[in-house]
C-alpha cells in the first residue's frame, strides 16, 4: 500500500483513525452484536469488512467510539473498540464501517501541539493541518536505503558520551527501575543534546503511553514550556486512558516522526514512554483475544510487535533528516532479564541502563555502566567525529571498572587486608569513577572534557598497565598521578 | 514437472517458482488473523505451496490442509484483505532461483533483490512488490566444458561463466536430467537463456529449487578437517569441521553479531552466505556497507564478491522471516555442489524458532515448552543437518561443503530454553558467549569452561600447523579450568591462601584470558589470527610459565614474580605479523621474559 497524499481532501485531519481520505468504505451500519468482553466486540453481518479497516461503534446514547478490526471470516468480525467497551451490549450498539486501514494525518502542524494517544488535539486548539495522510504501522525500511547511523551526538552525559555514544538514527532506550530519575534524565537529553559543529535543531517527539497526569505535566512543562517548544510535539496516553489506544499511540507518533524525518529531513528524537507499560496493554488485549500467552503472559508476537516500532528509526538516503529514538522501560522490579526488557534488548542498539544500587549510593545520575552498551558507538567516535583515544579509552575505563567492581566484591568476602597493592589501586579507581566520571550531578558535560576526566582517572595506573589504549594515545594523554609520577622517576 | 525443471516458464517470481499448471486453481479467503488466512476452494494444494492472495498478489505458503479449508500463511501485511477475496494456488513449493549473480547481492526473505526493490519503490518496501532474484538484464559469458555428443549426467560440468574475479561459476547439469548434449552455446548469455540441450531439455544457467528441500548429493564424507576461522578462542580450543554445524548462544549485548560478522570477514572459506534473520536493519547496513571496503582474505578481492547476504529485518513480515533461513541453506548447498567450500552463518535462528512459534499459535496448535510447537526440535535437526562436507552429484569427482553457523539469543540468557537445548543436541560446536564476559569487555566473550566443540581435529592441527598443537591446546584448556577453581578458592580466601605454584597458574591463566583469548575484531593486525601465529603465543605463554615456575624455584618471592612488569610485555604478541618474523619474534619475547625473572629486582617499580 503507498501512502497517499491528499492536499484536496478539505476533511481536516482529526487524528489517527479519525479522518481519512483513503479507501472511505460504504456506510453500512452492523447491528448484530453477539459478544462483547474487555475491549472487544464479535458482529454478525460483517462480510464487507476487512483486517485492518477502521469503524465507529455508535450507542444508542449517540456516543461514538473508533475501533479497528482484528479477525474477520465469512460473516463476523471482530473489532477492538478504542475508548473501551463501557455501557456496551448486545442489544444498544451498532458498528459502522468507515475505511481500510488506520491513516493518520501528518505535517509540520503538529509542531508545539500536545495531543491525545490516537493523535487528537489535548490542548483546547484545532486540529492540526495534515499534510498527508500516512498508514500508522508504516512500512518496513529497505536496508539498502539506510544509512549506517555514525552522526555522534553529545549528550552531556560523561556515561553515555565516553562510554555508549549515542548517533543520530540510533535507537537506545533507557533501562530504569520505579523511583529512578529516568524521566528527568531522558528531558535533559532532549534539550541538551546537539551535534558538535552543526546549529540544527532537534525536533522532540514525545509519546507518553500510559503516564500518570503528575508525569504528564512534567513532560508538558519540559517539552512544550521551554523556550523550544514550538519544535516539540507531545502525545500523551495517560494511565486512565483507554488501554486499547495505548497501541496506536506509538505508531502515530513514529509515523509523524518518520515524516518529519525522511521527508523534512528534520532531525528528530523521538522519545517513547513507558515501553513496560506498552507491553502491558499489549497483554491486556491479547488475553482479550483468548490468545495462547508466552512468557509471563504476554503474547509470543510480542518481539515482532516491539520491532515494528523501534526498527522505525534511522538515516535513509535522500533525507538529510534522522529519526533517533530514545524510550524508556522500567523494568519491572529491577529486572532485566523479564521479558519487556529481554526483547527490547534484543532490537535495540544497545541500552542505558539506571540502577538503584547506583542511588543508593549518591550517584547522581545513577548510570550502571557495566551493563549499559551502545552498538552503533563504533562508527560515531575517532578522528573526525569525536578523538582517536576515544575508543580505546572507553575499553580501557570499562576493563578497569570492570575489575574494580570485581576487587569490591571480593573486599565484601575477605576484607581489604587481603588485597595487592594493585587490586587496592582498582579498587580506588572505581569509586572515583563512580562518584566523578558517572555521577556529575547537574553539570553539562562536553565530550573533550568526558574524555579529559577519564585520562585523568587513570593517572593511577603505569603505562603498561593500559593494554587496551595505543601507545601513542598514552603518549599524548596520560598523565601519572604523583605517587606514580614518583615510582617512575626512581626508575630511571 | 518438477520444480527443478529448467525449461522456459513464464513465472519469474521468486516465491512462484514454476507453475503446475494441472495444480493451478483459485480458491477464496474465509478467515483473516493477522498473517494467517483460511481459505477455501484450493483442492489440489499441497502442503508448502505458494499461494498469492488478493488484488495485490501477496505470496503466501500453504501450511496446514483440512477437509476443504487450507491454512495460509502470508509473507506480508495482510491489512485490508476479507472474506471473498480471491487466492491463486501456484501449484509450486516456495521455489528460489540459482545461477550466477547471487555473489555481492542483497536479498529478502524470499529472494527478492534489496537494490532492485529499492531503484524501483524508494526507501520503503511496499506491499507485493515482486523482483526476479537473478538479474535479467546482465550477460554472462560462458564457456562450454562438453561438446556436442558427449554423455553427461546430473551434476556434470556443462561450462563455466566467470562470476567474480576470484570465483568461477560452474553451471552444472540439473539433479533430474542426464543424457547426451545435444546442442551447446559459448558467448555471452542472459540467465535465462538456454545454454545446453541435454537428452531433450533446454538447460539455462538459472535453475530452481525449492528452499525446503536438501538439493541431492552423491556421499557424505567423514569431518576431519577444520574451518578456519581466524579466531583464537575457535581455532585454538573449540574448532569447528568444515561441514560441520556450531551455534552461539548469548544474551543481548553478548557480542553475537561482532562474531558472525568477524567469521564472515575472515573464515577460510570460497562462498559465505549471511543470514540477518529478524535483526536489526541499522546493523545489516553496516554489513552492506563494510563488506565492499573489506579485502578477502583468500584472494584479496573485496569481501562482498564472494557474500550473499539474506537480509530479514526485525520488522519485516514474520513468515519471511522463517523462509529466510531456507533460502540462505539452499544457495549455500548450490555453492557447495559447485566442489566450493560455503560457510551459512544464520543471526539469529532464535528469531526462527520464534516465527515459528507465532505461526504455531495462530494455527491453535498445542504448544510444548515455551509455548514452542512440538514439531521445533525436528525443524532444527533438519537444519543443521543440511552442513555436510560432501561428494557432489556427478562423474567427476568434487568434494563441496556447508558449514554452519547459527546465533542463538535465549530469552533472559538462560541456556535451558527449548532453541538453545535443540539446538546443541544437533550442533558440534557449542561456543556459550558469557555477559560477565563482555561486560568486562573480554571479546569474544566465549566462556572457555561451558563451550565445547566435538569434532576431532587435533589430529588435522599436528599435522598440518604444528606437532605439539594439541598439547598445547589441552595445556590451555586445562590451565584454564585450574584457574577457574583457585580463583574461586581466593574469592573466599584471599589470594595469600594460595600456593606458590598455584599463584603461577593464577598468573598463567590470566595471560590465556587476557593475552591469548581476547582478540580485537577492529584490530587490523589481530582482527584474523592463522594457526601459526596462534602457537607461537601459546608457545611464549608456556614459556613464561617456565620462567616464572623456575623463578620460584630459585627463591624469589613469588609475589614479585607474578606481579613483574615484564609479563604485561606478553601481550605485545598479538600485534605480531604473521609471516616468517614470528619465530624470531617469539624468542625474542621468550628471553625478555626469561631474562627478567631470573635477574634479581632492581627497581622500586619492580618490587611495587
Amino acid at each position: 500500500m503507498t501512502p497517499t497524499d491528499a492536499p484536496n481532501i478539505t476533511a481536516r485531519a482529526r487524528g489517527a483513525v479519525a479522518a481519512a481520505p483513503v479507501g472511505i468504505l460504504p456506510t453500512i451500519e452492523m447491528r448484530d452484536v453477539r459478544r462483547v468482553a474487555g475491549p472487544l466486540l464479535v458482529v454478525e453481518g460483517a462480510d464487507n469488512l476487512a483486517f485492518g479497516d477502521v469503524v465507529t461503534v455508535v450507542t444508542d446514547d449517540g456516543s461514538e467510539r473508533d475501533g479497528q478490526v482484528l479477525e474477520v471470516d465469512r460473516t463476523r468480525a471482530v473489532v477492538q473498540v478504542l475508548g473501551g467497551t463501557e455501557g456496551m451490549g448486545q442489544a444498544n450498539v451498532a458498528v459502522r464501517a468507515r475505511f481500510r486501514a488506520a491513516v493518520t494525518g501528518v505535517g509540520t502542524d503538529v509542531l508545539g501541539r500536545v495531543l491525545d494517544g490516537a493523535g487528537r488535539p489535548r490542548d483546547g486548539r484545532p486540529d492540526p493541518t495534515a499534510e498527508a495522510y500516512r498508514p500508522v504501522n508504516g512500512l518496513p525500511l529497505n536496508p539498502v536505503a539506510r544509512i549506517h547511523p555514525d552522526q555522534f551526538i553529545e549528550t552531556g552525559f560523561s556515561a553515555i558520551d565516553g562510554l555508549n555514544t549515542l548517533v543520530r538514527g540510533q535507537k537506545l532506550p533507557v533501562f530504569t527501575a520505579a523511583g529512578l530519575p529516568a524521566a528527568e534524565v531522558a528531558a535533559r537529553i532532549a534539550t541538551q543534546a546537539r551535534v558538535p559543529g552543526e546549529t540544527d535543531e532537534v525536533v522532540v517527539v514525545f509519546a507518553a503511553m500510559g503516564v500518570t497526569r503528575r508525569e504528564a505535566d512534567f513532560f508538558r512543562d519540559q517539552f512544550t514550556a521551554s523556550a523550544s517548544g514550538h519544535r516539540n510535539v507531545l502525545l500523551l496516553n495517560l494511565a486512565d486512558d483507554p488501554t486499547i489506544e495505548r497501541l496506536l499511540t506509538p505508531r502515530v507518533a513514529l509515523t509523524l516522526a518518520e515524516y518529519l524525518a525522511f521527508e523534512k529531513h528534520l532531525h528528530v528524537l523521538t522519545i517513547l514512554t513507558d515501553v513496560t507499560a506498552y507491553c502491558e496493554a499489549l497483554r491486556e488485549i491479547a488475553a482479550a483475544r483468548e490468545e495462547m500467552p508466552g512468557r509471563r503472559g504476554y503474547p509470543g508476537y510480542m518481539y515482532t510487535d516491539l520491532a515494528s516500532l523501534f526498527e522505525r528509526a534511522g538515516r535513509v538516503h535522500g533525507s538529510t533528516g534522522s529519526l533517533t529514538q530514545l524510550s524508556l522501560l522500567t523494568m519491572p522490579d529491577g529486572d532485566i532479564t523479564h521479558p519487556v526488557p529481554d526483547l527490547t534488548g534484543y532490537i535495540t542498539e544497545g541500552q542505558v541502563v539506571l540502577s538503584r544500587d547506583m542511588a543508593g549510593r549518591g550517584i547522581d545520575p545513577p548510570f550502571d555502566v557495566l551493563p549499559s552498551l551502545s552498538r552503533l558507538m563504533n562508527a560515531g567516535v575517532g578522528v573526525g567525529r569525536t578523538r582517536a583515544d576515544h575508543r580505546g579509552l572507553a575499553d580501557q575505563l570499562y576493563a578497569c571498572y570492570a575489575r574494580g567492581v570485581e576487587v569490591r566484591r571480593l573486599v565484601s568476602i575477605v576484607g581489604e587486608s587481603g588485597l595487592t597493592a594493585e587490586d587496592r589501586r582498582y579498587l580506588a579507581f572505581a569509586r572515583r569513577f563512580e562518584e566523578e566520571f558517572v555521577g556529575q550531578g547537574e553539570a553539562r558535560r562536553t565530550i573533550t572534557q568526558t574524555l579529559d576526566l577519564g585520562w585523568e582517572l587513570l593517572g593511577d595506573f603505569e603505562p603498561d598497565e593500559l593494554g587496551r589504549v595505543g601507545a601513542e594515545h598514552i603518549a599524548r594523554h596520560h598523565r601519572p598521578t604523583a605517587t606514580t609520577a614518583t615510582a617512575a622517576r626512581s626508575q630511571s | 514437472m518438477s520444480p527443478t525443471s529448467t525449461t522456459a516458464t513464464t513465472a519469474t517470481t521468486p516465491a512462484g517458482g514454476a507453475p503446475d499448471l494441472d495444480r493451478a486453481e483459485v480458491g477464496t479467503v474465509v478467515r483473516v488473523s493477522g498473517p494467517v488466512l483460511e481459505v477455501a476452494g484450493l483442492h489440489a494444494a499441497r502442503l508448502y505451496d505458494v499461494v498469492r492472495v488478493g488484488a495485490q498478489s501477496l505470496p503466501g505458503e500453504v501450511i496446514r490442509l483440512d477437509g476443504g479449508v487450507a491454512t495460509v500463511q502470508v509473507f506480508e501485511d495482510t491489512s485490508g484483505l476479507r472474506a471473498g477475496d480471491p487466492v491463486v494456488g501456484t501449484g509450486a513449493p516456495l521455489t528460489i532461483e540459482l545461477g550466477p549473480g547471487l555473489l555481492g547481492t542483497v536479498f529478502d526473505g524470499t529472494q527478492r533483490p534489496l537494490a532492485a526493490l529499492g531503484a524501483e519503490h524508494g526507501i520503503y518496501i511496499p506491499r507485493g512488490a515482486d523482483q526476479p532474484g537473478l538479474d535479467r538484464g546482465r550477460t554472462w559469458d560462458f564457456v562450454p566444458s562438453v561438446a556436442v555428443g558427449d554423455r553427461v549426467e546430473a551434476g556434470d560440468e556443462l561450462g563455466t561463466v566467470q562470476e567474480t574475479a576470484a570465483l568461477r561459476h560452474r553451471v552444472l547439469v540439473p539433479p533430474d536430467i542426464r543424457g547426451v548434449v545435444e546442442h551447446v552455446r559459448s558467448g555471452p548469455r542472459r540467465v535465462d537463456e538456454v545454454v545446453a540441450r541435454v537428452a531433450g531439455h533446454d538447460v539455462q544457467m538459472l535453475q530452481r529449487w525449492p528452499i525446503r528441500r536438501p538439493r541431492p548429493v552423491r556421499g557424505q564424507q567423514p569431518l576431519s578437517r577444520p574451518l578456519l576461522t581466524g579466531q583464537r578462542v575457535l581455532d585454538g580450543l573449540f574448532p569447528i569441521a568444515l561441514g560441520g554445524a556450531g551455534i552461539i548462544p548469548g544474551g543481548f549485548g553478548t557480542g553475537k553479531t561482532v562474531l558472525e560478522q568477524a567469521i564472515a570477514k575472515h573464515a577460510e572459506a570460497d562462498v559465505v552466505v549471511y543470514v540477518g534473520c529478524g535483526e536489526r536493519g541499522n546493523e545489516l547496513t553496516e554489513v552492506l556497507e563494510e563488506f565492499p571496503q573489506l579485502a578477502d582474505p583468500r584472494t584479496g578481492r573485496p569481501l562482498m564478491e564472494r557474500t550473499v547476504l539474506v537480509a530479514n529485518t526485525s520488522n519485516m513480515p514474520v513468515a519471511a522471516r522463517e523462509a529466510s533461513v531456507y533460502l540462505g541453506i539452499t544457495m549455500a548447498e548450490y555453492y557447495r555442489d559447485q566442489g566450493l567450500h560455503a560457510v551459512l552463518l544464520a543471526d539469529s535462528t532464535s528469531r526462527w524458532g520464534e516465527a515459528l512459534r507465532e505461526v504455531s499459535g495462530r494455527l491453535g496448535e498445542i504448544p510444548a515448552e515455551d509455548g514452542y510447537p512440538a514439531y521445533l526440535a525436528t525443524r532444527l535437526a533438519a537444519f543443521y543437518e543440511r552442513a555436510g562436507l560432501v561428494d557432489s552429484l556427478g562423474s567427476t569427482p568434487r568434494q563441496g561443503s556447508v558449514t554452519v553457523v547459527g546465533a542463538v539469543s535465549p530469552a533472559g540468557g538462560d541456556f535451558s530454553e527449548p532453541v538453545t537445548q535443540n539446538s546443541l543436541r544437533v550442533a558440534g560446536c557449542f561456543w556459550a558467549l558469557d555477559a560477565s564476559l563482555a561486560r568486562a569487555r573480554h571479546f569474544p566473550s566465549i566462556n572457555w569452561t561451558r563451550s565445547y566443540t566435538t569434532y576431532r581435529l587435533g589430529e588435522w592441527f599436528d599435522e598440518h600447523v604444528a606437532e605439539d598443537w594439541s598439547r598445547l591446546s589441552a595445556w590451555a584448556v586445562r590451565t584454564l579450568q585450574e584457574e577457574g577453581s583457585l580463583l574461586e578458592v581466593v574469592s573466599l580466601l584471599g589470594v595469600e591462601a594460595v600456593a606458590a605454584p598455584q599463584r603461577v597458574t593464577l598468573r598463567v591463566g590470566r595471560m590465556l584470558r587476557e593475552d591469548y583469548l581476547q582478540q580485537n575484531s577492529f584490530d587490523p593486525l589481530d582482527a584474523s589470527c592463522p594457526p601459526r601465529k596462534q602457537v607461537a603465543m601459546l608457545r611464549l605463554v608456556k614459556a613464561a610459565e617456565a620462567a616464572m615456575t623456575a623463578a620460584v624455584e630459585s627463591g624469589r618471592p613469588v609475589a614479585d614474580v607474578v606481579a613483574h612488569p615484564v609479563l604485561r610485555t606478553i601481550a605485545g604478541a598479538r600485534g605480531w605479523p604473521a609471516d616468517e618474523t614470528l619465530e624470531r619474534h617469539l624468542e625474542e619475547a621468550a628471553a625478555t621474559v626469561r631474562a627478567a625473572l631470573t635477574t634479581a629486582p632492581t627497581t622500586k617499580e619492580e618490587l611495587r
